[in-house]
């Protein structure tokens, strides 16, 4: 027995730092939990007012939110919808589609389509392209994603043109990286055209909440 | 064992035992996150804060600890501390947090950390252990900020662009821009970029060592002969 006694303290002494290390970091998140989600909450409220017109966006679209399941047209299943409202009146649907076949994995992407069928802006929330040729995609290395993309509608340019310049549509490439801007013009195109076909529907249907709610 | 002077333990950390050009500890966060000023600023002081407070926990707790399970308890403790600090940056400095997020939980695989606990902190009083770990910290951030500056320099033609995510609104002009038709050097930004630049500071650093060495050893000697002279 006395000879397993040191092992029984260092055991102790063990146990009692994981506790101690256990206790830190749970203060810590207790002490900065609820700023964390207000800062993501806020993160994300920003990124949607940035592609509604400006001060249109009233209502809390983040607990006005769906979800949709048409992954061949928005490159995933389980997809969310935030909807913008004044009042009764729809102003805007918000979408996070993904783009399956980026050059160096999946992108993404934050669509906003306006009631008149418009592109209120797209956005880039997450991708994994080359730094200095594919990652002009995002909006703060390049305006490439507002010039591209803003008022475009399915009739403006007409569908058939809903490609880059390489493919004979009217969206601009990069220098080096061209798949990079075809998978994202292909998807939009398909955001637009899921929008168009269920739009009421997606007005209508009850929200599920916030994620933070759920 | 004796302990060194403060001065000592400053000059060591931030250049004679540099953990970045001498010891080459922490080069995946270091390599990783340099890709511009800021990002490297942010990183070297999460760093810091990161090692002084587990180098004080650890000398704190150096007499209790027995040697069998030091090291399972120092990583407790450094890995306690970094999640800390992930949390207070993600409350305080969300911005940052998104751009740095996925390299903070990597701190605790910075052996630069580890190393001060066990080579250093292990064995000193609490004074001593805190400036080496300010030291340490110091010289650490400024080898990421030069290596960030270099190569957002060269990537982008800027530097310290978009410091407001870490200095506040106050720092948002404060960076400094080549302009927009600047295209830049892409391998700067990629990693082969990052080695080597970091290569190009070591060597640097060796040659002014060099250069610091033979100026003492001509001092040395112009004594000497001036002496045999004499006689």
């Amino acid at each position: 027995m006395m000879k397993q006694s040191p092992i029984l303290i260092a055991a102790f002494i063990l146990g009692a730092f994981a506790v101690a290390g256990v206790g830190v970091v749970a203060v810590t998140h207790a002490m900065t939990d609820q700023r964390i989600v207000a800062n993501q909450r806020q993160a994300m409220l920003n990124k949607l007012e940035a592609i509604v017109p400006d001060g249109q966006l009233k209502n809390d679209p983040l607990a006005d939110r769906i979800r949709v399941d048409r992954p061949e047209l928005l490159g995933a299943s389980n997809v969310a919808v935030y909807r913008v409202r004044d009042g009764d009146a729809p102003i805007a649907l918000i979408l996070e589609p993904v783009v399956p076949d980026g050059y160096a994995g999946p992108i993404r992407l934050l669509v906003s389509v306006l009631t008149d069928g418009s592109l209120g802006g797209v956005r880039v929330l997450e991708h994994h392209e080359t730094p200095g040729l594919g990652d002009k995609i995002e909006e703060r290395k390049s305006d490439w994603i507002i010039q591209q993309f803003t008022h475009k509608s399915l009739s403006d340019p007409p569908e058939e043109h809903w490609k880059v310049k390489r493919d004979g549509g009217v969206f601009d490439q990069f220098t080096g990286a061209t798949i990079t801007p075809r998978s994202i013009v292909n998807v939009v195109r398909n955001t637009l055209k899921f929008v168009e076909e269920e739009s009421a529907r997606l007005y209508a249907e009850p929200a599920i909440g916030s994620e933070s709610g759920a | 064992m004796s302990q060194p002077t403060y001065g000592r333990l400053i000059t060591d950390g931030l250049w004679t035992n540099n953990q970045a050009l001498v010891a080459m500890l922490g080069l995946c966060p270091l390599l990783a996150t340099t890709t511009t000023a800021t990002n490297g600023l942010g990183m070297g002081l999460a760093t810091t804060a990161v090692l002084v407070l587990s180098n004080a926990t650890i000398s704190l707790i150096r007499n209790l600890v027995r040697p069998e399970v030091r090291l399972p308890v120092f990583v407790l403790v450094i890995a306690s501390f970094v999640t800390a600090v992930e949390l207070l940056m993600k409350a305080y400095l969300y911005e940052l947090y998104l751009v740095l997020g996925l390299f903070i939980p990597l701190i605790v695989t910075n052996c630069a950390i580890i190393g001060r606990a066990e080579a250093f902190a292990s064995k000193a009083n609490l004074r001593p252990a805190l400036v080496d770990g300010l030291a340490m910290g110091i010289g650490f951030t400024l080898i990421l900020v030069i290596l960030g500056g270099i190569r957002e320099f060269l990537g982008q033609g800027t530097l310290f662009y978009q410091a407001d995510l870490l200095l506040g609104a106050a720092a948002a002009n404060f960076g400094l821009s080549l302009g927009e038709d600047f295209n830049g050097a892409l391998l700067a930004i990629l990693p082969p970029g990052a080695f080597i630049c970091l290569g190009l500071l070591i060597a640097g650093k060796n040659l002014i060592d060099s250069g610091i060495q033979r100026l003492q050893t001509i001092k040395l000697k112009q004594p000497l002969s001036a002496t045999q002279a004499a006689t």
